[in-house]
């Protein structure tokens, strides 16, 4: 009987021939990534009674979550953390300004097709788009890797969604996957290895999948997977840390879903307060005033999410009241952006540009909501307290969708600026 | 047989409002945390959650981020065991590993309020609601292991002493 993809890959590293849904192992992962949260994980790696990091590189470093640090106990959490990796000498450490871990781990080279990949941080899911099996673990479990790098893991059923058809410009990967988490729920996908294939797939950007395999996580699902093709190898061409065997699913594989979905018919969608499956087409929420609006984060902070949105801006002015954020996902992006001009359009439009990093999105560091107060967001959370106040409210959208209400100063189809 | 009093709680509680991301990237020790414990869920918990109390809970219990926080604060808080008829797969992970016990109680939720006492059986897999037993499956020996042992950091401990 054939495997699926999670299947083949976490029977490949158990050193098995096949392997079942429900079945552990214990594996040796090729890759893990942690971020701020690594001087905590280093405290209760020194627990264990180990002096040494076992295997230095296999670990990925990026501090992003509160950069540069805003206050003096984050400056000491960064502290630590480059005292700590000075200590174990691992070498893939990347300090504030280089990117979002989610954007610099694949930038890098080290999201890689079949790869094993575990970081403490839920939005791991994302190198998926890569056709690496990824999923987060917790800080306990990233310090017992620092120790002996296995870790136990159960092999998950897998959901086969297939999207036919093509997304019409303006709609975009984020409404694809905001449809789908509201069509099945939050919950949809639980402990599910979720492999996204059809059409609309196969025509992404690489960028558009990493959206996909981002937001995996807001269903449930332990990973998602897109299967590798010329544009992954044209990507990793001058990037990839290594040879890599991509890896597909049988076409006999069993799966315990197939959901299909139709992209040409799809409009712009948009997540409404407090959770991610809140979801509607944007004409419902159409006219609600914001206060501001985050154009960026791990899940749309890249050139063509930049793009997208500075082509709505341009010549344009953000509206009275509305606080425009810009975030771009990493200084390769970054740079890119100011080549392109980008950069140049969205703060002429009256948008602020934030350095490469979290920012806003988990309610740590700068832009934070007031009480009151409504943002939409191209983040991936919209969770009552996220970006702040417990009595802010956030919209999760598409970059378009944010580009338009910020222009508008209410929530705005973006197919009327096309 | 463990008894407790219940806080209930709905579906898809997610780790922003067990413990705030805002906290998440500060040095904190667990009894800190516990003061932080759902705060913004249910803002009155923290401050009138007794020892060996028990939270049950919706569909999707801990749904977001992977921040372990989530089980110690709820564990440093006092309470003895999270009931729901689903965790997301992070916090299921973290809770076990934190020492936190789990259990995934296909039906029998619904009928139980906050307020309520309830008894587990750990041994048996079986929880008591006003005299109506509802089982639970028992964790897959691996995953008992590390419960056992008091979380993942002991049970490592252990086995690498164990192993010389």
């Amino acid at each position: 009987m054939g495997m699926t993809f999670a299947q083949k890959v976490l029977a490949a590293k158990a050193g098995l021939d096949s392997i079942a849904v429900g079945q552990i192992v214990e594996i040796e992962p090729d890759v893990c990534l942690s971020h701020d949260n690594t001087a905590a994980i280093a405290k209760t790696f020194a627990k264990i009674g180990i002096s040494h990091v076992k295997d230095p590189d296999k670990f990925v470093i990026v501090l992003d979550h509160t950069v540069p640090a805003s206050e003096e106990k984050y400056a000491q959490n960064h502290k630590e953390i480059r005292e700590f990796v000075q200590l174990n000498g691992i070498r893939r450490f990347y300090d504030v300004g280089v990117g979002i871990c989610h954007q610099v781990l694949p930038e890098k080279g080290f999201a890689l097709p079949g790869r094993l990949i575990l970081g403490s941080d839920s939005h791991t899911t994302t190198y998926g788009a890569f056709g690496a099996f990824a999923a987060g673990v917790g800080r306990s479990e990233m310090a017992v890797l620092y120790a002996t790098s296995r870790i136990w893991l159960k092999t998950p059923s897998s959901f086969k969604m297939i999207v036919h058809g093509e997304l019409e410009e303006p709609v975009s990967a984020k409404d694809l996957i905001l449809h789908i988490i509201g069509s099945i729920g939050a919950d949809g996908a639980l402990y599910k290895s979720v492999e996204y294939t059809g059409e609309a797939i196969e025509a992404m950007s690489i960028g558009s999948r990493m959206v996909l395999c981002n937001m995996a996580i807001e269903m449930g699902a332990k990973n998602g997977y897109c299967a590798p093709d010329h544009k992954t190898q044209a990507f990793l061409a001058d990037r990839a840390d290594g040879p890599y065997t991509a890896v597909f699913p049988d076409d006999d594989a069993q799966y315990e879903r197939v959901l299909e979905f139709d992209a040409s018919s799809l409009g712009p969608q948009v997540a409404r307060p407090h959770t991610v499956d809140n979801v509607s087409p944007v004409d419902v929420v159409a006219g609600t005033p914001i206060h501001q609006a985050l154009l960026g984060t791990c899940t749309n902070g890249r050139l063509e999410d930049l793009r997208v949105a500075a082509a709505i801006l341009d010549g344009r002015k953000v509206a009275n009241g509305v606080r425009l954020l810009v975030l771009p996902a990493s200084q390769e992006i970054l740079l890119e952006a100011l080549e392109e001009g980008i950069i140049d359009t969205l703060v002429r439009a009256g948008g602020l540009l934030l350095n490469p990093g979290c920012g806003p999105c988990l309610g740590a560091h700068q832009g934070v909501l007031a009480p009151g107060e409504v943002c939409i967001s191209t983040a991936n959370r919209n969770f009552k307290g996220r970006m702040g106040s417990r009595d802010a409210e956030t919209y999760l959208a598409s970059p378009a969708t944010v580009a338009a209400s910020a222009v508008t100063g209410v929530i705005t189809d973006p197919r009327e600026f096309f | 047989m463990n008894k407790g009093k219940v806080w209930k709680y709905g579906d898809d509680v997610n780790t922003d409002v067990i413990f705030p991301g805002k906290y998440t990237y500060q040095p904190m020790e667990p009894a800190e945390m516990a003061q932080h414990a759902l705060e913004d869920l249910d803002p009155g918990f923290a401050k009138a959650v007794k020892p060996g109390d028990i939270i049950v809970a919706g569909r999707n219990f801990g749904c977001g981020s992977s921040r372990e926080q989530a089980a110690t604060c709820i564990k440093a808080a006092g309470v003895a065991a999270v009931i729901a008829p689903s965790f997301s797969r992070l916090f299921f992970r973290n809770a076990i590993n934190e020492g936190l016990p789990v259990i995934e109680l296909a039906s029998g939720t619904e009928a139980i309020q906050t307020g309520d006492q309830v008894g587990i059986d750990f041994v048996a897999g079986v929880v008591e609601h006003k005299g109506k037993r509802c089982s639970f499956p028992p964790l897959p020996p691996e995953v008992l292991a590390i419960l056992e042992d008091g979380g993942l950091i002991p049970h490592v401990k252990k086995v690498l002493a164990d192993n010389g």
